[in-house]
């Protein structure tokens, strides 16, 4: 069921070139199979939307290309080369950055420590590389410097802890962080659903910023008109595998959810089909070039 | 005389292990079986003998239990030791009587813990014709058991309390008092031993001091040393088990004159007598309990002539400076007769 | 819903932000103020209801009987920090005094017997560590598993005797000197104090800290950080297994008899000398500074009550209800960060 030739065959995308792609994932957990030989792909300088309905398999998608698990089969190629990660160091390493559903912040660690949680700043050693003390005066001027040049004015003082924080701040100061570290991509999961209005337009436009400065951006949402806003693409995830990509201005909504829930299903060439029934376990995964025809 | 606990030594195990342990609080016994055959006295026409201790790994049973192997294989009886897991391991009391009841034993000798479920368990023995005896520990009522032997622990103060006020030499008397775990019945004995034998009483102006120290070395050592601060002219220490007069001992080092009188009689602490650590040192007497113990079962077993009563198996004031008026032995004769 | 509550790039850099907490308030952390303040209640009030108390030699004396149970609670406040517990830590000082001073009787250099029984402490440590890392079991089952076993080792190994060391090595963290030739002071001290430091620099200067930090205040977040949190968590009990070494030296030094039956309570009163220090039981919060305060105030306790001739078991009440204000203070913090 992999398609390698398909992407290959793709005209060059306009908005950029393909930063990551992968090919005929599959992910099992003993008898379940939660990614069914499932292909990917996001460019430069886009906002690549994930949707799909719950158990879909896009957290496990997303945790795979996050190096957060380890597929059974398939091919991840990042700028063309193919990598292979076995654990979150390994895709962080590669410059690829998460922002989890969890934050993965530490609340009772103020904003500069969480910003370098994992990867401090030391000073020069006194022994070699052995002995190195932190210089937390460097990590509290980035991290306050980082805040700034992404316009997250919303907190004052570097030194709060970020149990302290609001949820908007806090998801303010994760995305900080991955903008900090992320050189090739950034993975967003569910980034404004436990936000409240307000708060999540602040991380809407922290996300566009973000894209703004040429960094692809991977956003997994529920929330269809933030969606529909911000993002370039959609990548549809169904039962395990992609089912579209569409964009935003070729679709309504309506048609999105409909090839979330299968009502809907995308042909070779592109067009939407009403289909008669729920279940298609043999449906073939729609090709990349999908896309490109639905614009 | 609620839970009357010998060896203090013993007692003070039973804090620290039941808050940390809930774990270990599995009820049973740790069987360490000395002797032949399962089944009971009836098939190798031996009398059988059962034991049951507090715990086997404090040296003070350690000794009651290899006394009365000794004594039982002397005698060519069988005797089957059973012990708790740890002090006050009431459950583990309960299963060993019934496991020795199941074996048909001619007698139960045990060093009870006080509890209902351990008294109810003896009745039941002795309602099947078993003879039980308390060593060491009475039971509350001391009628639960056909008969005790045991060390009267206030006499054993009482000679502690005159052999340090004598060693005073007429001095107006200064008492530090450290005392092993409040609500002992044991450690109540001692000390009011200890007053009785001194002349004194609780209020009396002549304590400077009390302190509890579970009869640990250690926090024996950090009481006297406060007990010592609060009063500089401290003189004579009362404690209520070796370890206690070694950690005193510790804490008085470099202070010459102040007499540290103890009570137990392990091998430990009459070295400490020895080497002047501290004065002098009650020993009780384990082997004489487990021997007394055996004989009387063999003798029910022969003549089906029960035991009764309280049998104070005696305690020994041990030092190397004999005041005239007290009898004492020396530490040489202690190093010989010591349990442990 | 293209207006911004977001204003733009503040212009001048980071001027707005208010300036960063001194120095001194940044080691000392929250944390540290509650004891300090119960510490210095607890002297006020000591030294005015006694004669005795206030003088430099009951200081000395209180800074001798500290060093155990703080020896002790350095070690516990590494693992309740990664939010474990060690309900094991006097079991393991215990049996290293018992090996030290056995072997030293057995006619092995005091040197190698005190080096043997570092070892022995740090590999028990690490065996800890293992089981808590790799069959993934909670600390306090694992901790208990090892106070158990320990207990009855030490029992066996010691045989219902107590061993004496003599003097020397063995013995060197309790000798005496005197500062200006007043103030009584022991080698203990010095260790003690390059203990704190040491520990107070790694927690608190190095990476290994703020990971020690980082795995105690949210371990996935920690792990999905890119922390190798497996090797953080082994590592603390490894170390902690090296304090309590340190503590079993100290302890000789105390008193210079090893008994399987000492230190019955002492894992009780580290754990309550961290508590009382402000470090949280839940992990992530606290530190060297409070777990010493938190010592002290035990310690002080003990000794001011003692002098002012109060009963043993009302002491037992006070340090109770310090340990439950501690906690209940520990749960509104951490309510509110959280």
């Amino acid at each position: 069921m992999n398609q390698p030739e398909a992407s290959a065959q793709a005209p060059a995308p306009r908005t950029g070139d393909v930063v990551m792609r992968a090919s005929g994932l599959v992910k099992r957990y003993g008898n379940v199979v939660a990614i069914r030989e499932s292909d990917f792909e996001i460019r430069a300088g886009e906002v690549l939307a994930v949707v799909g309905d719950n158990g879909a398999g896009k957290s496990s998608l997303i945790k795979a290309l996050s190096g957060a698990l380890v597929p059974d089969a398939g091919t991840i190629e990042l700028d063309g080369r193919p990598v292979r990660f076995h654990g979150p160091r390994d895709a962080r390493a590669a410059g690829i950055e998460t922002v989890y559903q969890t934050l993965a912040v530490a609340p009772q660690m103020d904003i500069a420590t969480n910003l370098f949680l994992g990867r401090p700043l030391r000073r020069p050693g006194l022994l070699g590389s052995g002995l190195r003390m932190l210089d937390h005066k460097k990590m509290r001027s980035q991290a306050a410097e980082q805040l700034d040049r992404l316009g997250i004015a919303t907190i004052q003082d570097i030194t709060q802890l970020v149990g302290t924080l609001s949820g908007g701040q806090r998801q303010a100061v994760a995305v900080a962080r991955a903008a900090m570290f992320g050189t090739r991509l950034i993975i967003m999961d569910e980034p404004t659903a436990a936000l409240g209005v307000r708060e999540s337009r602040q991380v809407l436009d922290l996300i566009a910023r973000i894209r703004d400065r040429g960094m692809p951006v991977i956003l997994v949402s529920h929330d269809m008109p933030q969606v529909f806003e911000i993002a370039d693409r959609i990548h549809v995830h169904r039962l395990g595998r992609r089912a579209a990509v569409v964009t935003p201005k070729s679709c309504t909504m309506t048609e999105v959810v409909g090839l979330m829930t299968g009502a809907l299903q995308m042909t070779a060439d592109g067009t939407l089909l009403e289909s008669t029934t729920q279940h298609m376990p043999e449906e073939k995964p729609a090709s990349p070039h999908a896309s490109e025809s639905a614009e | 005389m609620s839970h009357l606990r010998s060896s203090a030594r013993a007692s003070v195990r039973v804090p620290v292990v039941a808050a940390a342990g809930v774990a270990l609080l599995v009820a049973g016994c740790t069987s360490t079986k000395s002797g032949g055959s399962d089944d009971g006295s009836d098939s190798g026409g031996k009398v059988a003998i059962g034991l049951v201790t507090k715990t086997n790994s404090n040296p003070y049973f350690v000794k009651l239990r290899e006394s009365a192997q000794d004594e039982a294989s002397k005698k060519g009886a069988k005797l089957i030791a059973l012990a708790g897991k740890f002090d006050g391991d009431n459950q583990g009391q309960v299963d060993a009587i019934n496991n020795l009841v199941a074996q048909n034993v001619k007698g139960i000798l045990i060093t009870p813990s006080n509890s209902t479920g351990v008294l109810g368990a003896i009745k039941a023995a002795r309602d099947k014709g078993i003879v039980v005896i308390a060593l060491d520990t009475a039971t509350d009522p001391a009628s639960a058991v056909d008969a005790t032997f045991a060390t009267d622990n206030e006499a054993a103060g009482v000679k502690q309390g005159q052999y340090v006020k004598g060693a005073l030499k007429g001095k107006k008397p200064a008492i530090a008092v450290l005392d092993g775990t409040p609500g002992s019945t044991v450690d109540d004995l001692r000390h009011k031993g200890f007053l009785k034998g001194f002349g004194l009483t609780n209020g009396s102006p002549e304590i400077k001091g009390t302190a509890v120290t579970n009869g640990d070395q250690t926090k024996a050592q950090t009481a006297m040393e406060n007990l010592y601060q609060r009063d500089h002219g401290i003189n004579a220490v009362y404690t209520i088990n070796e370890p206690a007069a070694a950690g005193a001992a510790q804490a008085l080092s470099g202070k010459s004159g102040v007499v540290i009188g103890s009570i137990d009689g392990s091998c430990t602490g009459v070295r400490n007598v020895q080497s002047g650590k501290f004065a002098a040192t009650v020993m009780q007497f384990p082997k004489k309990m487990a021997q007394q113990g055996v004989d009387a079962v063999v003798d029910y077993a022969k003549d089906k002539k029960k035991p009764s009563g309280f049998t104070d198996t005696g305690s020994q004031l041990i030092t190397d400076k004999p005041l005239s008026g007290l009898e004492s032995k020396d530490t040489a004769w202690g190093l010989k007769n010591c349990w442990g | 819903m293209t207006t911004t509550q977001t204003s733009p790039v503040a212009p001048e850099g980071d001027t707005t932000r208010p300036p960063a907490k001194t120095a001194v308030a940044r080691a000392l952390g929250n944390t540290a103020a509650g004891p300090l303040a119960a510490l210095v209640i607890a002297v006020i009030v000591f030294s005015a209801t006694t004669d005795t108390f206030f003088n430099i030699d009951n200081a000395s004396l209180i800074v001798e009987q500290f060093l155990v149970i703080g020896t002790l609670a350095l070690g516990q406040t590494l693992i309740i920090l990664t939010a474990g517990i060690d309900l094991a830590n006097a079991a393991i000082m215990v049996l290293g005094t018992l090996v030290i001073a056995k072997l030293s009787q057995d006619a092995l250099p005091a040197g190698v017997a005190l080096i043997v029984g570092i070892l022995l402490c740090t590999a028990i440590g690490a065996v800890s560590g293992t089981l808590v890392t790799r069959l993934r079991l909670p600390p306090f089952i694992v901790t208990l598993g090892v106070l158990s076993v320990l207990t009855a080792t030490g029992q066996l190994f010691a045989n219902g005797e107590s061993f004496s060391v003599p003097s020397g090595v063995l013995t060197f963290l309790g000798e005496r000197s005197y500062l200006f030739g007043r103030i009584e002071v022991t080698y203990g001290m010095g260790v003690a104090i390059i203990l704190i430091v040491g520990l107070w620099f790694l927690l608190t200067q190095t990476s290994w800290g703020r990971n020690v930090y980082a795995v105690g205040d949210d371990e996935e977040a920690a792990r999905l950080t890119g922390i190798n949190t497996r090797r953080t968590l082994l590592s603390v009990y490894v170390l902690a297994g090296f304090v309590y070494a340190i503590a079993a030296w100290q302890a000789l030094g105390r008193i210079p008899n090893a008994d399987p039956n000492a230190f019955q309570t002492g894992n009780l009163d580290s754990i309550t000398a961290v508590v009382i220090g402000g470090t949280s039981l839940f992990g992530g919060r606290g530190g060297v500074p409070g777990t010493v305060l938190g010592a002290l105030v035990v310690t002080v306790l003990t000794n001011g009550l003692t002098q002012a001739g109060i009963d043993s078991l009302y002491q037992q009440v006070a340090t109770g209800i310090l340990v439950i204000v501690a906690v209940a203070v520990d749960r509104v913090v951490r309510r509110r960060a959280a």
